[in-house]
């Protein structure tokens, strides 16, 4: 098991999400940066989709109560197991007592805590991830609390430590400036209600990521973008990565505690292949919008699954070698 | 036959598509969203068919690669759906209106050029019809509400609202199911509950319900 000793914000437990359930009003939940634990997972040997920690805030603390093999995936945060210094997208072995410390986040805006086996807490609906509207799901369906204790799945045998090379690096896109994250999205339903100079507008801006940003949606800042007259759509499913704009002009992305429906005008859909890369940009950070096509969107995806293929054959060769030696 | 008579089929990224159909906001179209939900479920590599107001969303399992054949086989599946009828229970909901929660009820009468009493006797007068499910879990989008007390949506939704909120969001009006954000106008609320995953159906309504509104007390 795991004990939290301390937290600030709202750190949950997440596996991929929650997917089949949106006809009861229930949202997918899960990993802000799916990529980040998928490549935890991987590391470990893990399915894909157990679940661990996503940490949005420093500074953090556990303490491991018995030996177990973890990884840190995600943004890149200042780690120390036991006094040593560990680097980010690196898997490492605790023993038991050992306390993991995380104080800075130089990079991103979302850490990931995996463990060899997973955070056992009870499957709700068909997945461990908290539903914080819901009040299920997770630890108690609650952000954790220092004090808590996380059930953990026997560890497999003792792993060596190991690194990967981080998603934002193997799967880097052009950036417009530095403190700016370009995400493709896919024009939607109520594209055609802005006219040419706001469709123009909603391009060529740089989107300040406001401090009202969080899991449920990143209210953004910049010039209002308006629909040339104003739209009240009847109520209808959204998914995460919706961009909708409601009536001040200022968009609002969907993130994976989102409400599945919505009736604000939708001007489009950040990609499934982005969507981890906007939930890595910090509050305050700035967002570009890149006009992409339906088919293009479908083969970005792909680079993501082969960047993830390339991962667990380079760790399954590692188990390998070890195992021959 | 004009643009406006045939349905909008739009993307929601590679995950899920959006079918809107045309026509009224009334239960006889709703009953053909129902059909069309029952019918796209079946296909394969469809995770979900969700309906919303007189409109459906897919969500894929597999994002297709070819968008045609789906797109097609929604046109053709509204042309040919009938109306599925759905005998669902009928619910009766005591609320209070107004009040702290219910802050917006006066703001409604204002927008509406109706008395506050006015706003709650039309509000509860209808038997209402779920129509969906959706938003947040267990909340139900209803059918039946009086035109004359229609408000636009907020400008900015609010950051809480709080659950058992009864609220009105354009032509629309429905009860939260749980506390969280909000574009619509809470002008009462009730203490039922509406969603538990623990429930063999964690929903406690489904579309085809039936809800009355019982005035409990009316909060100026």
């Amino acid at each position: 098991m795991i004990e939290i000793l301390t937290v600030v914000g709202p750190t949950s437990v997440q596996d991929l999400g929650r997917f089949d359930q949106y006809r009861f009003g229930v949202g997918t939940s899960g990993a802000m940066d799916d990529v980040a634990l998928r490549a935890g997972n991987i590391l470990l040997g893990n399915d894909e989709n157990a679940a661990g920690i996503e940490i949005p805030m420093m500074p953090f603390r556990l303490r491991f109560g018995r030996d177990m093999a973890f990884a840190l995936t995600g943004a890149s945060v200042e780690a120390k197991i036991a006094g040593r210094a560990i680097p980010p997208w690196w898997r490492s072995h605790a023993r038991a007592g050992d306390i993991l410390s995380l104080k800075a986040m130089p990079r991103g805006a979302r850490c990931y805590l995996t463990v060899g086996g997973a955070i056992d807490v009870p499957m709700v609906l068909g997945s461990r991830s908290t539903q914080f509207r819901g009040e299920f799901g997770g630890l108690h369906g609650r952000p954790l609390q220092p004090g808590d204790i996380l059930p953990c799945t026997s560890p497999t045998s003792i792993i060596g430590e190991l690194g990967v090379e981080p998603a934002d690096i193997t799967l880097a896109r052009p950036k417009a400036s530095e403190d700016e994250t370009i995400v493709r999205v896919v024009i939607a339903g109520e594209y055609e209600a802005f006219d040419g100079a706001t469709q123009e507008l909603f391009w060529s801006s740089s989107w300040k990521i406001t401090p009202q940003s969080n899991r449920y949606g990143y209210r953004l800042q910049g010039p209002a973008v308006k629909p040339i007259s104003p739209i009240e759509k009847r109520s209808h499913g959204i998914v995460p990565g919706v961009i909708q704009i409601p009536p001040n002009g200022q968009p609002i992305i969907q993130m994976r505690d989102a409400q599945t429906s919505g009736g604000y005008p939708k001007i489009a859909t950040v990609i499934r292949a982005d969507l981890w890369r906007a939930g890595q940009t910090p509050l305050g950070g700035k967002l570009r919008f890149e006009q992409t096509a339906y088919t293009e969107a479908i083969a970005a995806e792909a680079e993501v699954s082969a960047y993830l293929d390339r991962l667990r054959a380079n760790v399954r060769l590692v188990e390998e070698i070890r195992t021959c030696r | 036959m004009t643009a406006a008579d045939r349905p909008r089929i739009s993307l929601l990224g590679t995950s899920a598509l959006l079918f809107e159909a045309p026509g009224a906001f009334d239960l006889p179209h709703q009953r053909r969203i129902w059909s069309l939900a029952a019918t796209a479920s079946k296909w394969p590599g469809i995770r979900e068919a969700i309906p919303g107001i007189t409109n459906l969303m897919l969500t894929f399992e597999t994002s297709p690669r070819q968008l045609d054949s789906l797109i097609a086989a929604l046109n053709d599946g509204w042309d040919d759906a009938q109306g599925l009828p759905i005998d669902g229970r009928e619910i009766r909901l005591p609320v209070t209106y107004g009040g702290e929660i219910g802050l917006a009820l006066k703001s409604v009468g204002d927008y509406c050029g109706l008395s506050v009493d006015d706003v709650v006797s039309i509000h509860a007068a209808p038997l209402y019809t779920v129509f969906a499910l959706g938003s947040h879990p267990g909340y139900c989008y209803l059918g039946g509400m009086d035109p004359r007390i229609t408000m636009p949506r907020r400008q900015i939704p609010l950051q809480r609202s709080a659950g058992g909120s009864v609220s009105i969001g354009g032509s629309q009006t429905g009860v939260s199911a749980s506390p969280g954000p909000s574009g619509w106008h809470a002008i009462g609320h009730t203490t039922w509950k509406f969603f538990d995953p623990s429930w063999p159906t964690p929903a406690a309504l489904a579309p085809g319900d039936t809800i009355r509104f019982e005035i409990e007390r009316v909060l100026r």
